[in-house]
């Protein structure tokens, strides 16, 4: 596994690399498809506290796992994220889809 | 500042998606002493990510090939271009709408062209079906004036 994560209380918490884009976005999917079958959790947050880049290679690999979360019944969030990150996700409708979350209602 | 002459820089790697870090930090390092704004300088990086993303994956569809970066930087003004042999665009026009995307089972979100257009102030695109796809990117930065 390249990247850390942890499991509480049903949820898994997937913490995202410093540079999201198609070369590490692949492996972020590959990875967390892994987890989600391994753990079989109802919710997936995605941690971008240590993100500072991220393109439109990351919202392909969100709206992915929001679907296949979706499938089950599941739902994804998203926490930490820098004003860059929030911008990419304004841009390109992602609130939508997924909900960003504050650490304290988690 | 306004005599400073203008420069540009070229670079050619392969099309290995390891290199878009490359690429983008390439043009970051290139740009550094305009003194662009922690914005300016991720919009422009990101539009890079997206252009090359586009070279890796669609131009030259994960196939090895050579994708060429320049940047010219003249005052404030910065063009950057990125340049692939790969397969080319059938419909320019399509692939400039937001959410088009030729292969959605992979999970691409069709934002790459769209991100470019926001981020920069100018995209233009000339691309041949079988010969390659060539990207021009303009834009101005405002920090220049404030050095």
């Amino acid at each position: 596994m390249d990247f850390l994560y942890e499991s509480k209380k049903g949820k898994l918490r997937i913490f995202a690399p410093e540079e999201i884009d198609e070369c590490t976005a692949s492996k972020l999917r590959v990875e967390a498809d892994e987890l989600i079958d391994l753990y079989q959790v109802r919710c997936i947050i995605f941690d971008f506290a240590k993100t500072e880049f991220m393109d439109s290679s990351g919202i392909g690999m969100l709206i992915g796992r929001s679907r296949k979360m979706g499938y089950s019944g599941g739902s994804v969030e998203a926490v930490n994220l820098n004003p860059r990150v929030q911008k990419i996700f304004e841009l390109s409708g992602l609130k939508k889809l997924i909900s960003v979350v504050k650490e304290d209602n988690l | 500042m306004s005599s400073r002459k203008a420069q540009e820089m070229s670079v050619r790697f392969d099309s290995y998606p390891e290199n878009e870090q490359f690429a983008r930090m390439t043009i970051a390092a290139f740009l550094m002493d305009l003194n662009p704004t922690i914005d300016e300088m991720a919009d422009v990086k990101t539009a890079v990510s997206e252009a090359v993303t586009n070279a890796i994956v669609h131009g030259y569809e994960n196939q090895v090939g050579q994708v060429f970066l320049t940047c010219m930087k003249d005052g404030a003004h910065v063009r950057i271009t990125v340049t692939d042999f790969g397969k080319g665009i059938e419909d320019i026009e399509r692939a400039r709408e937001p959410f088009f995307t030729t292969n959605p089972s992979k999970e691409r979100s069709g934002m790459g062209i769209s991100f470019m257009e926001s981020f920069m102030d100018s995209v233009h695109i000339e691309s041949t079906v079988g010969k390659g796809t060539r990207v021009i990117m303009d834009k101005k930065l405002q920090a220049f004036y404030l050095v």
